[in-house]
């Protein structure tokens, strides 16, 4: 085997006086794929901010090619070709997509910047990555998949040497994930070295070549990852057995909740009607960009519509988000860092944001608000160091418990989840996948809007699938699966039901 | 799963950006007892307070505008315009219905209400059409200067003397040797805190400053918030000329000049954030006591000129905004 090229000996990191990682040792060897998996909160992604230059370990030592290293920031780690792809996105939101792909390292002619020739290599990037976004676009008007590959392209426009990539996959459709995989194995095959995090094991069982296991800040093993199955990766993290991912799915009544009439946003859905039942899990599947979101945002009056919406029978009005929420229907953004949490605000003040009125008036009962937090951590098995951290300092995973505790605060009937697992790891999965069973079963519907194939056939007992913002098809029961989902996402079938086989 | 791992404790933490204003307030009082024996006597303490109150007033109200990501420039001007507008009206009723307490309470009233419908159009701009706050509340800001420069005919309005007469003691009496000014400046300060710290309508600010598509999301009513926070500004604006009138009892072109700046320094050197998201109240207040303090500070004593009153005030306020880059978002 080649040596190392960058190795973690014995590192620590702590924050205050919390110590996060304990002693991690770890080398990453070129042309290898090793992917690093753990439960939320376990350290990986302190783990991949230390490699990449942008923390400093508390103890340890970090080693470049054989020699100590002590990176002055993540400007010096990228000289030297180590990038690093965050968990969250760092993009300017108000620059173009080229602008943005180039930060830092624009292209110039003589004093003045070579726009041409950046806009160029831009759709160069996006075109190999098969992204069909124009880098003119501001990068707030993309989607989130989009912007995902927005920063892959920036990563793939540098050198790497060493590429650190922080669950690149989680906001990607399996489409992307398999063009994303393509580039992995074009530059393994270059001899770069990459890590790689993910909490879709069976990703991590076909990329990697290694894996590592990361619990609580400790590294309990690494192997080979043709020597491990799923199964033990998922125990591993765990620390136990895991049983079935998916509980049994709940009968649901014939009795119509949500009927949404013609829902037409200009330009993204055209025409799409749906009704949800009591008790009744509906999925929505579909290609990014197909219209699912914006939909689902129609629905729950955070955009302008026209079509109706019909709750229990009351009508609801279009672009109104609060009327929607007292009547009992909420949306659960895909978009957690852009619209769901505020980052510089504590976990107690994003939970209550959207229920406040139910916590007092006039003054706020702080004692309610604390005894809320106390049952969301415990129900929703969030892991906060500190209680009165800023929820931007929580682990990925554990942000998106707090979104799903704030959204559900309200008790409502309808609740539409956009990707609810979205970084989550698999025995936290498991217990989110109970709890919509459980939500279920106690009379409320659910509708799951998913990029993750077996997640909508796990959970939904009907799937209605989208594609270019129109609703093409919609399948029940045995007629749930992945290749009709697919047939139905691709366009290749015309607007047919085709229910139950 | 052990998953709940959650230590139930609130930290102790001290933030330099929390306590640096006071720590400046209690240099500066430490400075001035040092520096003239008079700096602590009755008379100066009850002088500086009821001179802030005006500022203080508006910056309170300042402060929940900023929180909520906006900014108002005009706040100034407003006062200036309401008072001209109030001297202008009183001395019309005084001639037509003879003077009296109705005169002084339908100018008191019409102060209130000018100020709420001013503050009324900045926000609705604001937040219907869609104007930058910067942008709209500079034309605002031109527009009142101009229309009270038109009313006083450019020289000055005055009240009549009868009328000043009898409006005098709501800036001079008060109770307990307190004069008016301060009680309704301290009443207003505790109030604003227990609204900021402790109301939804607080809570909402902070959330639309800090992420306005995250506040909407949660169905805050984001453009009502935000246009309540300059109807409360301007309101307060209003309060503020009703205490200020009887001071001097008129108005003209450079009533009120500045003050907008300087209200807002009071509130960025309190640690609320320029950019919105995070906003105290009592930050505020200490705000602005520094800044009067300074220059109660220059006119006691003669080291330094009373002239490098606004330098020095100019490098308090950018060492304020360096402390809160340094130390992040402040709590
Ligand atoms: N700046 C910080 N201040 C305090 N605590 C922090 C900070 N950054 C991370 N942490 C804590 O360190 C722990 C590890 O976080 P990390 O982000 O590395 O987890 P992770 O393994 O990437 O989890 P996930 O799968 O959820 O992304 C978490 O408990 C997190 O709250
Ligand atoms: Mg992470």
């Amino acid at each position: 085997m080649t040596d190392p090229i960058l190795a973690l000996t014995g590192v620590t990191k702590s924050f205050g006086p919390i110590e996060i990682l304990h002693g991690v040792d770890f080398a990453l060897h070129p042309g290898e794929v090793h992917a690093l998996i753990g439960e939320n909160g376990a350290g990986k992604s302190t783990t991949m901010k230390i490699l990449a230059g942008y923390l400093d370990p508390t103890g340890g030592q970090v080693t470049w090619q054989g020699k100590p290293m002590s990176f002055s920031g993540s400007e010096q780690a990228e000289d030297l070709g180590i990038i690093m792809i965050h968990q969250e996105f760092n993009l300017a939101e108000h620059l173009s997509v080229d602008q943005n792909v180039f930060l830092g390292r624009e292209l110039r002619r003589g004093f003045l910047l070579d726009h041409k020739a950046m806009r160029a290599q831009t759709a160069d990037l996006l075109g190999q990555l098969q992204c069909r976004v124009d880098p003119a676009t501001p990068v707030n008007r993309i989607s989130v998949p989009d912007k995902q590959m927005v920063e892959i392209a920036k990563a793939l426009s540098r050198k790497a040497r060493v590429l650190i990539m922080d669950e690149p996959t989680a906001v990607l459709t399996e489409r992307e994930t398999e063009v994303l995989f393509a580039q992995i194995e074009r530059l393994r095959a270059e001899g770069v070295a990459i890590l790689y995090t993910s909490h879709k094991l069976g990703e991590v069982k076909r990329i990697a070549d290694r894996v590592t296991v990361l619990r609580d800040g400790t590294m309990v093993r690494s192997d080979l990852t043709a020597d491990v199955s799923e199964d033990d990766m998922a125990a591993a993290m765990v620390g136990r057995e895991l049983s079935d991912l998916f509980p049994p799915k709940p009968a649901h009544g014939a009795e119509p909740i949500l009927e949404a009439q013609g829902i037409t946003v200009p330009g993204v859905v055209h025409d799409a009607s749906l009704t949800l039942h009591r008790g009744e899990v509906l999925g929505i599947g579909g290609l990014v960009g197909s219209g699912r979101t914006e939909l689902a945002e129609a629905i729950a009056g955070l955009r302008p519509r026209s079509g109706t919406v019909r709750l229990k029978g009351q009508d609801l009005p279009a672009n109104h988000v609060a009327t929607a929420m007292r009547a009992g229907l909420v949306y659960l953004t895909e978009d957690r860092k852009g619209a769901g949490l505020l980052l510089d605000k504590t976990l107690r003040e994003n939970l209550t944001l959207g229920q406040l009125d139910r916590f007092g008036s006039p003054l706020i009962d702080r004692k309610r608000e604390e005894a809320a937090l106390d049952s969301a951590i415990a129900d929703f098995a969030i892991r906060a160091p500190e209680r009165g951290m800023a929820v931007g300092d929580l682990s990925g995973g554990n942000q998106q418990k707090l979104l799903l505790a704030k959204t559900l605060l309200s008790d409502p009937q309808v609740v539409i989840i956009d990707e609810p697992t979205r970084g989550i790891d698999i025995g936290t999965k498991q217990q989110i996948y109970a709890l919509i069973a459980r939500l279920a079963a106690e009379g409320r519907s659910i509708i799951v809007i998913s990029s993750e194939m077996p997640e909508l056939i796990g959970l939904a007992s009907r799937v209605v699938v989208m594609h270019a913002g129109r609703i093409v098809g919609e399948l029940a029961d045995a007629a749930v699966t992945e290749g009709n989902i697919v047939r139905l996402a691709m366009g290749l079938d015309g607007h047919e039901k085709d229910s139950a086989a | 799963m052990s998953m709940a791992t959650t230590a139930p404790t609130r930290r102790p933490r001290v933030n330099l950006a929390v306590i640096a204003p006071i720590v400046a307030l209690i240099v500066l009082i430490l400075i001035g007892m040092a520096l003239n024996p008079n700096f602590l006597s009755y008379a100066n303490i009850t002088n500086v307070l009821a001179r802030s109150a005006f500022i203080g007033i508006i910056a309170i109200g300042m402060t929940f505008v900023i929180t909520a990501g906006g900014l108002d420039l005009s706040v100034g001007s407003m006062a200036a315009f309401v008072a001209g507008l109030m001297i202008l009206v009183m001395n019309m009723l005084t001639e037509s219905m003879g003077g009296g307490l109705p005169v002084i309470l339908i100018g008191i009233a019409l102060a209130l209400f000018t100020g709420l419908a001013a503050g009324f159009v900045n926000g609705i701009l604001i937040t219907r059409a869609g104007i930058e706050a910067f942008i709209l509340t500079l034309g605002t800001m031109g527009i009142y200067r101009s229309l009270v420069t038109w009313l006083a005919d450019g020289g000055t309005l005055s009240l009549g003397y009868e009328m000043r007469e009898l409006y005098r003691p709501v800036y001079y009496d008060g109770i307990l040797g307190i004069s008016w000014p301060i009680i309704v400046f301290a009443v207003l300060a505790i109030l604003g805190e227990i609204v900021m710290r402790h109301t939804a309508f607080g809570r909402h600010c902070a959330a639309i400053g800090s992420n306005e598509k995250v506040a909407r999301y949660s169905s805050v009513a984001v453009l009502r918030v935000r246009l309540m926070t300059y109807v409360l500004l301007g309101t307060l604006v209003g309060i503020a000329v009703v205490m200020y009138v009887p001071r001097l009892g008129s108005a003209s072109a450079t009533t009120g000049l500045l003050w907008e700046l300087e209200a807002i320094a009071a509130v960025i050197i309190g640690g609320t954030l320029l950019k919105g998201g995070f906003g105290r109240v009592w930050g505020t207040v200490v705000g602005v006591l520094i800044l009067s303090l300074i220059g109660n500070l220059l006119n006691l004593t003669d080291f330094v000129s009373p002239y490098l009153n606004g330098a020095i005030q100019g490098v308090v306020i950018i060492l304020a905004v360096v402390l809160q880059r340094n130390t992040g978002a402040a709590r």
